[in-house]
């Protein structure tokens, strides 16, 4: 399904931020990317649906090589792939239904972007996603009048209203407080499980990992250093992904291990540039 | 250790001089020598006279007899009215045209969405329309198309490209660019991108900015017609050619009204929007 080959991500600043990564994801399968601050985690999943360029390497998409495609084809391409983010950069000033529906963009011409002219079946589809991620109501809502964790809702609406063939999540829970990322972490699962899909999530909270995924994959300064059911990650794995670092587990323990760790200039460096 | 690093000695502390925001103590005076050379230079140039001062107030006080009470004679009034509603008219043609035509540039003169060649080509457009004074401006067009409003309207509009493209261009530029991934990461054409993530954004702004342009286009249009670009300037300055210092008070009067009417209605609009 996903087959990623040596890929390599060096930026501008001379940052390495991926050292040849290689990796497969098949079916339906979860899998969770961890590590450390800086470890090249998000530049991973960027470099997927090219928000960030890789500079080497290849990646697959079934028979498709997404690193070989011009902007056209690689619009085309990107219409299959579901992103959720961080920030769940929903367009603050847009409805709920207008956030949705952008999920759609891909496929209806500009001026009926502009004129919000979605066919029948897109909005019926919104109207059921955003029933199944528990937002009907709040359709005609702005998006900014919403909390986090329902923001982070129509975000994975958005992304399932591209009808997907794999989801890829940016770091989806660090912006939630510790209950809402496990809803948000149980509703992923769900849905992947649901429309039979593989989903890629970077997440460097540990246990919502090990809670929710099948498979981990542990980063460490732009190397793969762990490739696994979740049952193989033990404490000796742990500690060859976090290199000794306290292993941020929760918030308040994240906050803690920033302060203990926080020594590794250059590694904070790196996942400002990540971001 | 910071005795042995410290470069000055125990007895050197005592004194302490704010360090200069120039190069050094000699540059600073040097400058201000250069600048009080030129303040004398332009006092010597331009004839500034304070004598001058106390006899224009004598010539004055009769002006201002003639003109009291304000002209708003019938006869006057169609005059004022039919430049009013020229000004006015010509301000807000101007607005809206001038905005439409600002549009495209506002995206291309926008570092973070604009490919660099369009970027450089707006910002040139930028620099040579905020060059020029609108009178100036108001010369070239009334030699070109001839006196009269139409003059006053390109004149404004090609002030409000100038202005609120490069205000709206800068807008542009500081929104968030994450919220533009996301809808780059579904597939989305860049003038998708420009619709559903750039223009939702800065709406509010360009509201605002449009508002404050109209304003601003009014009291220019007011003036404009010293020029012979149309409008109640016209008749302001044929007044005062004629000596008819009544009329001429009765139009100062008049813009007066019409520039505090524009004020309030903008602060309540842009109250309103942001």
């Amino acid at each position: 399904m996903l087959s990623i080959n040596n890929l390599k991500k060096t930026y501008s600043t001379g940052d390495e931020a991926l050292k040849g990564v290689s990796l497969e994801i098949s079916g339906n399968e979860q899998v969770a990317i961890i590590g450390p601050s800086g470890a090249g985690k998000s530049t991973l999943v960027q470099c997927i649906n090219r928000l960030t360029e890789p500079t080497e390497g290849d990646v697959y998409l079934g028979d498709r090589e997404l690193t070989k495609l011009n902007k056209s084809e690689l619009r085309k391409a990107r219409r299959r792939i579901g992103m959720i983010f961080q920030e769940y950069n929903l367009i603050d000033r847009l409805t709920v239904m207008e956030n949705t529906l952008s999920g759609r963009l891909g496929y209806v011409s500009t001026w009926d972007a502009f004129r919000r002219n979605f066919p029948e079946e897109d909005i019926k589809y919104a109207y059921e996603t955003l029933d199944l991620v528990g937002m009907e109501e709040f359709a005609d809502d702005r998006a900014d009048e919403l909390s986090g964790g329902q923001r982070q809702r129509v975000g994975i609406a958005r992304a399932l209203l591209q009808r997907p063939d794999i989801l890829l999540a940016d770091e989806p829970t660090s912006s939630l407080d510790p209950e809402t990322s496990r809803i948000v972490m149980e509703l992923l699962g769900d849905i992947a499980e649901r429309e039979n899909i593989p989903i890629l999530i970077n997440i460097h909270e540990v246990h919502l990992a090990e809670e929710h995924v099948d498979r981990i994959i542990g980063l460490t300064k732009g190397e793969v250093v762990f490739d696994g059911p979740v049952e193989e990650l033990d404490e000796e794995s742990k500690d060859v992904i976090y290199r000794g670092e306290q292993i941020p587990d929760d918030a308040a323990d994240m906050a803690h291990s920033q302060a203990t760790v926080g020594s590794d200039v250059t590694d904070d460096m790196t996942e400002r540039t990540d971001a | 250790m910071a005795t042995e690093q410290n470069s000055v000695s125990e007895k050197q502390k005592g004194t302490w001089e704010r360090p200069s925001t120039f190069y050094n103590k000699y540059t600073k005076y040097a400058l201000y020598v250069i600048i009080i050379g030129f303040f004398a230079w332009s006092f010597i140039g331009t004839g500034f006279d304070v004598e001058r001062i106390l006899q224009g107030y004598g010539e004055l006080t009769p002006v201002i007899g003639i003109a009291w009470p304000p002209n708003f004679e019938d006869r006057f009034l169609s005059l004022y009215f039919q430049g009013i509603y020229e000004s006015v008219g010509m301000a807000f043609l101007a607005t809206i045209g001038g905005v439409l035509i600002s549009i495209p540039f506002a995206f291309m003169g926008a570092r973070n969405i604009a490919p660099r060649p369009l970027y450089y080509f707006a910002r040139g457009i930028f620099v040579s329309t905020r060059s020029f004074h609108n009178l100036i401006v108001g010369i070239v067009f009334v030699t070109a198309v001839g006196t009269g409003a139409f003059a006053g309207i390109l004149t404004f509009m090609f002030s409000t490209l100038g202005y609120w493209a490069k205000l709206m261009a800068e807008d542009i530029e500081d929104i968030a660019g994450n919220k533009l991934d996301s809808i780059r990461a579904v597939g989305a054409s860049p003038l998708q991108i420009l619709i559903y993530a750039v223009v939702p954004q800065v709406m509010p702004r360009a509201v605002g900015l449009t508002i404050y342009r109209w304003d601003s286009n009014i009291r220019g249009s007011i003036i404009i017609g010293i020029v012979g670009a149309g409008g109640i300037g016209l008749t302001l300055i044929n007044s005062y050619r004629r000596y008819e210092y009544d009329v001429t008070l009765a139009i100062l009067l008049i813009i007066i009204a019409i520039v505090l009417v524009g004020e309030v209605a903008s602060a309540y609009i842009r109250g309103k929007v942001q």
